[in-house]
């Protein structure tokens, strides 16, 4: 299990608390698909991702990326249990999607940058350490089921 | 991965930008890295790796020199970081895992400084010219 410290627990919870999932959702996901464009093999039925403004404006990607760290809420709801929170999806991810969980964590870099870029200064140091910790944590739970 | 005439026009468009502060945007990166992952001050063990060490800020310096250089001289990274990737070879030996680290921070800190310089298309091109950063230093390891 791993541990948080009390300190860590309130940088992701005060962070969180100021998030437009919506938005930082679409700009991660979409960020994703413009920094390493490999990562676009997932989304074939997506529509046109030919290029950033395609990619930025692409109601799918805005709609998967608000799904995906909603999902990413339910990490912070349950700090002590995350691997049994992403237990289903892990077997999705793998079963399913057949995704290399490398992409987790190219998301998870990705996801920290657009929070830096809205909390500016108040993204100190040790906001992105238990950050980066967090996103780390959730990359290896999803991996954990894969076979 | 090779950097595109646009990859290369983003990037020292970038700096061109961050100009004079580059040093701080050094000091921080090390300072962020440090923080975000311990395991990188493994290479410091002879620094002060407090808060507001002059050594970290010094090293900082350093770090965002040889960026600097590495973008005015974009069509031969490898030239002009001749020397330092003989010395990352030689004498520093820093595991290539960390310049990836390094990268990520230095990208969190034009966010958080500058978020409208880094627009997706700045993004993607800065990640790459650090990752061609990463490869020229690791580039004569073996």
């Amino acid at each position: 299990m791993v541990h948080w410290s009390a300190e860590e627990k309130q940088l992701i919870a005060s962070v969180w608390a100021k998030v437009n999932v919506e938005e930082c959702g679409a700009e991660a996901l979409a960020r994703l698909l413009i920094v390493y464009p490999w990562t676009q093999r997932f989304f074939s039925n997506f529509g046109n991702l030919s290029s950033p403004t395609a990619i930025l404006g692409n109601p799918k990607v805005r709609a998967h990326g608000k799904k995906v760290l909603t999902s990413f809420g339910d990490a912070i709801k349950n700090l002590d249990n995350i691997k049994g929170t992403y237990s289903k999806l892990s077997e999705l991810h793998c079963d399913k999607l057949h995704v290399d969980p490398e992409n987790f964590r190219l998301l998870g870099d990705i996801l920290i940058i657009v929070l830096a870029s809205h909390f500016g200064r108040d993204f100190s140091p040790a906001c992105q350490f238990a950050w980066q910790k967090l996103v780390s944590v959730v990359a290896h739970a999803l991996a954990r089921k894969y076979h | 991965m090779v950097l595109s005439a646009n990859d290369k026009s983003n990037v020292k468009g970038l700096f061109g930008k961050i100009g004079g502060q580059a040093d701080d945007y050094g000091a921080e990166t090390l300072e962020r890295m440090f923080a975000t992952y311990p395991q990188t001050k493994t290479y410091f063990p002879h620094f002060d790796l407090g808060k507001g060490s002059a050594q970290v800020k010094g090293h900082g310096k350093k770090v965002a020199a040889a960026l600097v250089e590495a973008a005015n001289n974009i069509d031969d990274i490898a030239g002009a970081l001749s020397k330092l990737s003989d010395l990352h070879a030689q004498k520093l030996r820093v595991d290539p895992v960390n310049f990836k680290l390094l990268g990520q921070c230095f990208l969190v800190v034009v966010a958080s400084r500058n978020p409208s310089l880094l627009t997706p298309e700045v993004h993607a091109s800065l990640d790459k010219f650090l990752c061609a950063v990463g490869t020229v230093l690791t580039a004569k390891y073996r």
